[in-house]
């Protein structure tokens, strides 16, 4: 599909993170990444949205090319722009995590998002909610055994 | 709130966010009353700002609630209203449905959007058709795929309510639906179908005399 991330499960070939995600969670036992609640559930949906669709095409590889010299203003705007909107809407959502006590596909998005953030220099003293939930966050252990630092590709002198 | 108080739809004629959310609330029958934003005027009233903090349409109040994002919106209404269901039972087709979605939601309307091509400025129409043709050459080849009658298999679902919007697009922009037959295909037989037509800018509150269907 000339994507990432592009899975291989059960016959089939899917791209698009968020349809694996909810894909894996629907076909798989274990901690449900949605919760039960259907308003619960449509929150966790919006903020993953307010990230994979309103913040991270903005950024990404492809596009920053495309931007050339400005780049990094370019991203900083967008994050900024993203995480402006997402802290009020986290303070209203979120418990332990972003949304109630539950890990969800919202904190799946989150982290990676903030690392992103950090990357372009973003300054995240901003979205004192949005720190909070990550520290939380890379503290569990699916967190840090899939952190860029930590994969077969990551190169030598950006591993944990 | 009461349970039975309309939803209130935050919308703009021309927003391909906004038409998916009222494709979706015509494929379930269901009634609501929109607000119209015009987001070139309107964009920084304080009263948007608190219903929708990202001063994007569309937000939704609905059941004591507030969401935006669209695809969120139409899940939720899917999984809370009875009627023909946006998404199928499969999970493998239901995976696909999302896949689809968000080829469009994410890989393509947010790089053409309003707020994106004022940044980009006197570029904007080349800018937009890169992005959807780069993101269609992906879709067509998928939809080959999956598409019955309709994008996956032979039942209307969320993927049909993004793609419609999203050619609607495509065509302001100029670009070439030659190069995409299925997706061509696609589109002229879903705008044959009542929630698509009563939904299309066209046909809104807001819509410009000069544009009314």
């Amino acid at each position: 599909m000339q994507q990432v991330p592009a899975v291989e499960i059960d016959g089939i070939t899917l791209c698009q993170s968020l349809a694996v995600i909810q894909y894996v969670d629907e076909t798989r036992p274990g901690a449900k990444l949605l919760p039960a609640d259907p308003k619960k559930r449509a929150q966790v949906r919006m903020i993953s949205d307010l990230i994979a669709s309103g913040i991270q095409p903005l950024q990404n590889l492809y596009v920053i090319q495309k931007i050339g010299a400005d780049k990094v203003q370019w991203s900083q705007h967008f994050i900024d722009r993203g995480f402006k909107a997402l802290e009020p809407i986290l303070k209203q959502t979120a418990g332990k995590y972003c949304v109630g006590d539950e890990i969800s596909m919202a904190d799946i998005c989150l982290v990676p998002q903030v690392y992103n953030a950090e990357r372009f220099k973003v300054n995240m003293d901003q979205y004192p909610t949005i720190k909070r939930l990550n520290q939380t966050l890379l503290e569990i252990e699916a967190f840090k055994v899939s952190h860029p630092s930590n994969q077969p590709d990551t190169p030598a002198d950006m591993s944990a | 709130m009461a349970a039975n108080t309309k939803p209130v739809l935050h919308g703009y004629f021309r927003s391909s966010c906004s038409w998916r959310v009222r494709i979706a609330f015509a494929l379930k029958g269901i009634e609501y009353d929109q607000v119209t934003v015009n987001l070139i005027k309107d964009g920084g009233q304080q009263e948007f700002q608190s219903v929708n903090p990202m001063q994007q349409v569309p937000a939704v109040e609905i059941d004591g609630i507030t969401l935006c994002q669209s695809l969120a919106v139409i899940q939720y209404v899917d999984e809370t209203r009875p009627g023909a269901k946006l998404l199928p039972a499969d999970p493998k087709k239901r995976a696909q449905v999302r896949m689809i979605s968000d080829l469009i939601a994410s890989g393509i309307q947010p790089l053409q959007n309003l707020y994106v091509i004022q940044k980009i400025g006197a570029d904007k129409v080349q800018w937009s058709q890169h992005f959807i043709d780069r993101g269609f050459k992906a879709l067509e080849p998928i939809l080959k795929q999956t598409a019955g009658k309709y994008c996956v298999g032979d039942e209307i679902s969320m993927a049909d309510i993004c793609l419609v919007p999203q050619v609607y697009n495509a065509e302001r922009f100029k670009v070439n639906m030659d190069q995409y037959p299925t997706i061509k295909r696609l589109n002229q037989t879903l705008l044959e179908i009542e929630a698509f037509k009563v939904s299309h800018p066209s046909n809104q509150p807001d819509t410009p005399a000069d544009m009314s269907a």
